[in-house]
């Protein structure tokens, strides 16, 4: 698999999660174990530009895919634009979750991008949808954050979302 | 977890051959219920065969009007499809509106079919369970039963079917295609899953070599004015107390179609046939809609912590229905 640009060649019995190849045999450990049971999203990571939980992926069935972690979302030594806004708007406090967060927006925003429609979209029918707070709160629901600081992570993304999608687009 | 040898399907044929000949081996698509269950030992196999790399991920117009859905199409892809938005809007609201974005973009259609239960004693290889262990018992009687199902549960089980798409398949008179060595199998969703009775460890009808390949919705012009409707005990990312799926055409002020399911309450995803049968031909009115929904739940058996799910139910059966009415199930 190539993890934020590198190819990795390993050899893991079948039983080991995502998660665990990156944290424990890459030393990526940016990447959270929560709950490791899908309940929590500490543990999202992209797989070729889409969010999943790490946790719950049979490692061996990601072979030859294209995996970015919190490691790989900087370009070039600048922060993302989404890391930028998160400590502008105070959107952690333990950080625990924040790596988490991170990906699952920035694959949260290609969705939309995509025109995704989401369980609050009014209209299925409609191409756009509006990024209001209500949306974002929806589509990050599988990311939970103990310490509540919700309010930031939401501005943070509004932030994002409304001026820097050319960014956005070169992370993936 | 328990190990396991791997083996990678590249298509039907392969996937179908090799479950034939490991008699414990088991499928894995996008993971997210098979994984966390083999983590806590509930699923031991000891040979999981990978169809992820199936390419069964088309969404297609079948020349009749109706669509078929692969097996392996992601849950967020379906939701997302101009198909599903437009002529089956109830699919794409109930897809929405289970888990998260992270694993509706790892769990298939088929997966999400097979989706197992959360009842907590299932998950506790402490309690006593008789869809983990026939014969065990249940430990959900007389323990914490917010969760669990209203309608269909036997003595033995009274654990809730957890998926919502499932819902939406059953108001839409879905059929689930299966494919083993020996040939390929057409069943409708509704007939798909099984009532506990004496055997709740047998939850679907389908056999331990088959697979799923494909989803079929028929042509459906009622379905254009149709929705889900979901209550649960956080905004979002949460499973079901009481769901409704509803389709509904009113004409000439009565109503000359209509499909309604429920999850959440059931011990498998419930078409609600009665409250069909009462509603069909009678004047779309909230009285109408109250005595159809009040009639579906009439069978229901309480649990101590579950007995509002009968009155929730047959309230969110009323509101979904007024709001297709509103919406435009009178044009």
């Amino acid at each position: 698999m190539r993890v934020n640009g590198a190819v990795q060649s390993l050899e893991v019995e079948p039983r080991v999660s995502l998660l665990d190849v990156l944290r424990e045999h890459l030393g990526l450990t940016g990447t959270k174990k929560g709950c490791n049971q899908g309940a929590c999203g500490a543990c999202t990571v992209l797989v070729d530009g889409e969010r999943i939980n790490s946790c719950l992926a049979l490692a061996v069935q990601y072979a030859g895919r294209e995996i970015t972690t919190i490691e790989g979302v900087a370009t070039g030594g600048q922060a993302h634009p989404l890391q930028e806004a998160f400590i502008r708007n105070d959107g952690f406090q333990c950080g625990y979750c924040t790596s988490g967060q991170i990906c699952s927006a920035i694959g949260m925003l290609a969705e939309h991008r995509a025109g995704a429609p989401s369980a609050v979209t009014e209209h299925l029918a409609a191409e756009a949808v509006e990024l209001s707070g209500a949306e974002i709160r929806e589509r990050m629901s599988g990311n939970l954050c103990r310490c509540g600081a919700y309010n930031g992570i939401v501005e943070s993304i509004q932030d994002v979302a409304a001026g820097h999608a050319d960014v956005l687009a070169a992370a993936r | 977890m328990k190990a396991f040898a791997y083996v990678s399907a590249p298509d039907v044929a392969t996937a179908v051959r090799a479950i034939a000949t490991e008699p414990r081996a088991k499928f894995i698509g996008g993971g997210t219920n098979l994984v966390d269950l083999m983590r806590e030992d509930i699923e031991r196999p000891d040979t999981v065969v990978d169809i992820s790399g199936i390419a069964l991920t088309g969404v297609e117009e079948l020349a009749g009007g109706g669509v078929r859905i692969g097996a392996m199409v992601r849950n967020s892809h379906l939701a997302a499809h101009p198909l599903i938005r437009s002529r089956y809007p109830v699919l794409a609201q109930a897809i929405l509106a289970g888990a998260s974005g992270q694993l509706r973009n790892m769990a298939t259609v088929g997966g999400n079919i097979l989706q197992r239960t959360r009842c907590p004693y299932f998950y506790d290889r402490a309690a006593a369970c008789n869809k983990r262990e026939p014969g065990s018992g249940c430990d959900a009687f007389g323990g914490f039963t917010r969760n669990h199902a209203v309608l269909g549960g036997s003595e033995s089980c009274i654990a809730a079917h957890p998926s919502d798409m499932c819902v939406a398949l059953a108001a839409l008179d879905a059929v689930v295609e299966v494919e083993s060595v020996r040939g390929v199998r057409r069943i409708p969703l509704v007939e798909f899953h099984r009532l506990p009775g004496a055997t709740p460890h047998v939850e679907t009808d389908i056999a331990a070599d088959e697979l799923i390949t494909a989803v079929e919705l028929p042509a459906l012009p009622v379905a254009t004015t149709s929705r889900y409707r979901k209550v649960r005990d956080r905004a979002s990312y949460a499973f079901a107390l009481v769901s409704v799926a509803a389709a509904l055409e009113v004409q000439h002020g009565t109503v000359a179609t209509v499909r309604l399911a429920l999850g959440g309450v059931g011990a498998k995803p419930w078409r609600a046939h009665e409250a069909e049968r009462l509603l069909l031909g009678a004047a779309p009115t909230e009285e109408s809609f109250r005595r159809a929904a009040a009639a579906e739940l009439a069978p229901a058996v309480a649990q101590p912590h579950n007995a509002f799910k009968i009155e929730l139910a047959e309230r969110t059966i009323v509101a979904t229905l007024a709001q297709l009415l509103a919406a435009g199930g009178a044009a």
